[in-house]
């Protein structure tokens, strides 16, 4: 007997409903906005002409099944999936206005940082992690550095705990310690749009509950997108939440309205419980 | 149908067995006996002077192999600057930049040259060194052991870059680094003590390379000067005194076959211990 999961991937149509189209965009709001972009891993497409507009100073969620193409739309906004062979990316991503697939990608990675799903700290000190990006983003001035490295630890909620020991190697903090390191080394070169991968999916609760609160607090300096698995998180979180199926943006709303009142069905059942 | 093991194949079972437990033993008795081998022959000459003074003029007994010993280190050194940037560059580039095909390619063909008798290296040296220069050196036997050197430093190099995660590369890459700077500050360092370990086990292999240097750094029974005269080395030595009618000089080639073969024991087991050491320094 199949299941709700299989009927619906057995189809041969997509979800009936059409795709999310944004409203008309309202420039001052919107940090990114996304034109009908369509991605392919050779000649698989995994993302169909997604548009839509990202508001600067909130929290954006992504909500979807395993492979349903969120971390994919995530990994376009700063051109991480180039670093994939055999890729190809259509379509429009707008920063403030300027298509970022033209911009110089180092520029692009500067101004949307990311945080990845595992925390990938380098085989550095605590303090040469954070100063990093502004290392190599051309900041020689040694009080810069520093400044600027203490600022992001803090708003990594992570400077009380490691202040005494910056010139530790950052593998001996635990998990979660190492998540909101890698939160601070993104925030260090002060990008605009902060990408978050599932960023809590490795971690304990009281880990994820410390990134949630710091996420709060820093969406008055940068856009957040995160990516997660965890619908609670995403309810918690997020001003808007996207519900991606199958390669397409199934629905993009409030977030209250995506879990107390999805107008597709889709969502309902996703949220809901009912597959996925 | 009863089947019963007979007392045939029970027998020839624990035959086998034994045979193969011998064998392993021989082999792992082969390493002492030969170092148990040369400390017999050569305990007598093994004392301070060997390290300290020159070979003695034919006839005399006694003397040392200070000149060669350093004369050893020289070309190594030599043969380092020239084997380890060509292969570790070139192994950069394999592991990080080239596409599949290429990669096999250039894999291919390095396997090739790792195969290429290192007498025919000697040959190379000669024609490309010594015969221009007009004189065997020091830099002769560097460049036939370094283009020895090369396919080792390519493939640790490699094969060591590629074991790093490649989280650590999309985390420098995602806060605007280059490649290049990505390469060089997050995925070489996360290796190094891979690479280092690598370079060092190379070296302990080129280190008791005779063939290409018998034409090429020719031997030298003084201090050589400089890189462009010819040097002793301890390998080179070994051969000329071995076959020397001279009794005392038989005995110190076994001494400096032991020393050749302590040292290149000591850097092999240095360089495994960095190996074991480094994941877990590295990887975290």
């Amino acid at each position: 007997m199949a299941t709700p999961r299989q009927q619906l991937v057995n189809e041969a149509d997509p979800p009936s409903t059409t795709p999310y189209e944004p409203p008309a965009r309202d420039t001052s709001r919107c940090k990114l906005g996304v034109k009908d972009l369509s991605f392919y891993y050779g000649s698989f497409q995994a993302l169909h002409n997604i548009g839509i507009d990202i508001t600067r100073n909130k929290i954006t969620a992504f909500i979807g099944p395993s492979g349903c193409g969120k971390s994919t739309f995530l990994r376009t906004m700063n051109r991480m999936n180039e670093t994939v062979r055999n890729t190809r990316v259509e379509g429009e991503i707008l920063l403030d206005g300027e298509n970022i697939l033209k911009m110089d990608v180092t520029d692009v990675r500067r101004r949307v940082g990311m945080v990845f799903q595992k925390s990938n700290p380098f085989p550095k000190t605590i303090f040469d992690n954070v100063a990093y990006g502004l290392r190599v983003n051309g900041v020689r001035n040694q009080s810069v550095v520093e400044e600027a490295v203490e600022k992001s630890l803090e708003r990594a909620a992570l400077w009380a705990e490691v202040k005494d020991k910056l010139n530790k190697p950052a593998s001996a903090l635990s998990g979660g310690q190492q998540q909101r390191l890698c939160i601070a080394r993104a925030l260090a070169v002060e990008p605009e749009v902060l990408l978050l991968d599932e960023p809590c999916s490795a971690l304990d609760p009281i880990a994820t509950r410390k990134i949630e609160d710091l996420l709060f607090e820093i969406k008055s300096l940068t856009t957040i997108v995160i990516v997660t698995h965890n619908m609670q998180q995403a309810a918690r979180l997020a001003d808007y939440t996207g519900f991606f199926l199958m390669g397409k943006l199934i629905e993009f709303d409030d977030t209250r309205k995506i879990f107390q009142n999805p107008s597709v069905k889709e969502t309902e059942d996703y949220v809901t419980g009912r597959f996925g | 149908m009863v089947m019963t093991i007979s007392p045939k194949r029970k027998l020839v079972n624990s035959l086998m067995l034994s045979l193969s437990a011998v064998c392993t033993v021989l082999v792992i008795g082969v390493l002492f006996f030969i170092l148990g081998y040369l400390l017999y022959h050569g305990a007598r000459s093994l004392n301070f002077q060997f390290f300290t003074s020159l070979p003695k003029p034919s006839g005399e007994t006694g003397g040392g192999m200070a000149n060669a010993i350093v004369g050893s280190f020289k070309v190594l050194l030599v043969a380092t600057l020239i084997g380890v940037p060509l292969g570790f560059l070139a192994g950069v580039y394999l592991a990080e930049y080239s596409g599949k095909t290429f990669a096999f390619v250039l894999r291919y063909v390095i396997d090739l040259l790792n195969g290429v008798p290192s007498i025919v290296i000697g040959i190379v040296a000669y024609a490309l060194v010594v015969r221009p220069m007009k004189h065997f050196s020091a830099l002769a036997g560097g460049v036939a052991l370094g283009i020895m050197m090369i396919p080792i430093a390519v493939r640790t190099t490699e094969e060591f870059l590629r074991a790093v995660p490649n989280a650590l590369r999309e985390g420098s890459l995602a806060l605007g680094a280059t490649k290049a700077k990505t390469i060089f500050s997050v995925v070489v360092p996360a290796a190094i003590s891979g690479l280092i370990s690598g370079l060092m086990l190379n070296l302990a292999r080129v280190a008791g390379e005779t063939a290409p240097l018998l034409f090429t750094a020719l031997g030298n029974m003084f201090w050589s000067r400089g890189w462009t005269e010819p040097i002793a080395t301890l390998p080179v030595m070994i051969y000329n005194y071995a076959i020397a009618p001279d009794e005392d000089l038989h005995q110190q080639a076994w001494a400096a076959g032991f020393v050749l073969l302590a040292l290149v024991l000591a850097v092999n087991v240095t360089a495994k211990m960095i190996i074991m050491r480094g994941p877990a320094a590295s990887r975290r």
